[in-house]
Parts: C-alpha cells; structure tokens; sequence
C-alpha cells in the first residue's frame, strides 16, 4: 500500500476538520448580530460591579475527577492493541481483558463509595 | 520513511506547525492560551511518529500527552491559587535562557555528531503483533498495570478525601 493510500483518509479528514471549524467561525462572524460596546464586558448586566479578578482556585477536590479520567485514558492504551486484533485471538485473552478492566472498575467503584463523583 | 513528495510535504508542514505552536507557548501571555498551544505542539510531534510509520506509538501520544497531560496542566494551573499571574516575564528567565542553551549545546552537536542508519524497508511492527504478545508472553505485567492504576486511584482518594474532610462535609449537611 502506498503512502497516500495509507495517509488519503486522514489528510481529508484533517482538511475537512479544519474547513469545518474555519467555516463555522467565518459564518458566525458574517451572520451573527455584533454590536461593539463596553457594557458588554461587564459580568452582570444592571448589577454591581465586580470586585478583585475574575480568578478563583477551585477546590482540590476536582483534582480527583483529572486522576480518574487520567486512569482509565491509560487504560484505553493498553485496551487499543486488544481491539485492533481481539477477532484473531484465542478464547482465553477475552477474559484478561474482562479482568483487567474489572479491577479497574473496582477502583472506580471505591472513588464512587467514598463520594468522589459527587459534584458539590 | 517512503521517499516521495507527500511525506517531504508532510514533514515541513508538521514542522512549522509544531514549532510554530511551541512559539506560541513562549510568547502568549494567558497560561490557558499556551496550554492550547502545547496540545497542538503535543499534536505535531504524533504527526511526526505516523510519518515514520509508528502508529501505535502516535495513538499513545495522542492519548496520553493530548489527553492525560494536558488535562494535567489544565488542572494544575486551575488549582494553583496564584495562577493568576498570567505568562509574564519572570527572574528565572535568564536562569531558563542558559539551560535552554546549554541543553541545545548538548543535544544539536549530538544530533550532527550521530551516525544516522536508514533501512531500505522498515522493520514492521504492527500493533496487531503488539497485542498478540502483550496478551500472551506479557500477560502478567499487562494485569499488573491494571493493579498499578487502580492502586494510583485509590491513594489520590485518600490522600484528597482525608477522614476529617469527610467528616466536616457530613457536619456540614446534618447543619441544613
């Protein structure tokens, strides 16, 4: 297979991709209704003033929901060699990946119990 | 590499794009605005592994350097509390002047100095393959990452849900 066979979907796909995001941005910017005013950048119309900087540190807490999401996006790099081959592979390696990604839902299940997805 | 004028092509582009967006990095003022910047030059570099036709290896940066570490740095910037202070000049711009130089001494005579040995035809390793061995031969590591994972999970809930934040969250709802 030749290098533009290979690389053609992802070359269209990527101009595509840029076109439509190009596009939307041109179309809104000649459709839309833009007015230019000060006012306009002020955080509560008819409201007081905001005080300080529009900066507030978020709770550690949130770092939990970054570390899951972190966990299992690894998890997809080990699962991706599987899923490109599982329709060759013997039996047995089906249940290997049904255990590796049942340990991993344990952890999730203990995150849960200890009310880590809670938002608050 | 396959010789030819598309990956030349390819290589060019990927290479203004990625140096271009590491400029960007440097120079733009926001931290949110260089931390886009860095998932673009994050980006590039996965165009570079496909171009040398380790595709595995660019999912990987694509998922873990896209994905994982940038959401990393998004977040630490978030939970920083004097974040604020955006990408202004620093003191340690000097100090990080030198090492940025004496890491480029380093590295570019190393670069021109190597004995870079092309094959006529690259060795294949398909991730097919890769995923044939880690289920077989390397099966026990394979679940051992699982173990190592759910391991780092369950330490970052302890160590961020200490007892008397839980505590202090349930006084906190018995009060309304």
């Amino acid at each position: 297979m030749s290098f533009y066979d290979q690389w053609a979907a992802i070359l269209i796909g990527t101009v595509v991709g840029f076109l439509l995001v190009f596009s939307a941005l041109v179309g809104a910017k000649l459709l839309a209704p833009y007015a230019r005013e000060r006012a306009k950048g002020v955080s509560y119309e008819c409201g007081m003033l905001p005080l300080g900087r529009n900066w507030t540190q978020v709770h550690v807490r949130y770092y939990l929901i970054a570390i899951l999401f972190l966990l299992f996006d690894v998890e997809t790099v080990f699962i991706f060699p599987w899923a490109v081959t599982f329709l060759g592979l013997p039996e047995f390696v089906l249940y290997q990946i049904i255990i590796f990604i049942v340990i991993l839902g344990l952890g999730l299940v203990y995150a849960w119990r200890r009310g880590v997805l809670e938002w608050r | 590499m396959i010789e030819g004028a598309g990956p030349v092509a390819a290589f060019w582009g990927l290479s203004a794009l990625t140096l271009l967006a590491a400029g960007g990095v440097v120079v733009s003022r926001n931290l949110f605005h260089a931390v886009l910047f860095l998932i673009v030059v994050f980006l590039g570099i996965a165009g570079f592994f496909l171009l040398l036709s380790a595709d595995f290896l660019a999912m990987a940066q694509v998922i873990i350097y896209v994905g994982a570490i940038a959401v990393l740095i998004l977040f630490a910037i978030v939970l920083t509390p004097r974040a604020s202070r955006d990408n202004a000049e620093t003191r340690m711009a000097p100090v990080a002047l030198v090492a940025g130089v004496a890491v480029a001494g380093l590295l570019i005579p190393a670069i021109l100095d190597a004995e870079w040995r092309t094959l006529s035809s690259a060795p294949a390793l398909p991730v097919s393959d890769l995923g044939r061995e880690l289920l077989g031969v390397w099966v026990l590591p394979f679940q051992l990452a699982s173990v190592l994972l759910t391991a780092a999970l369950v330490g970052a809930v302890v160590l961020v849900r200490s007892p008397r934040e839980e505590r202090e969250e349930i006084d906190e709802e018995e009060r309304r």
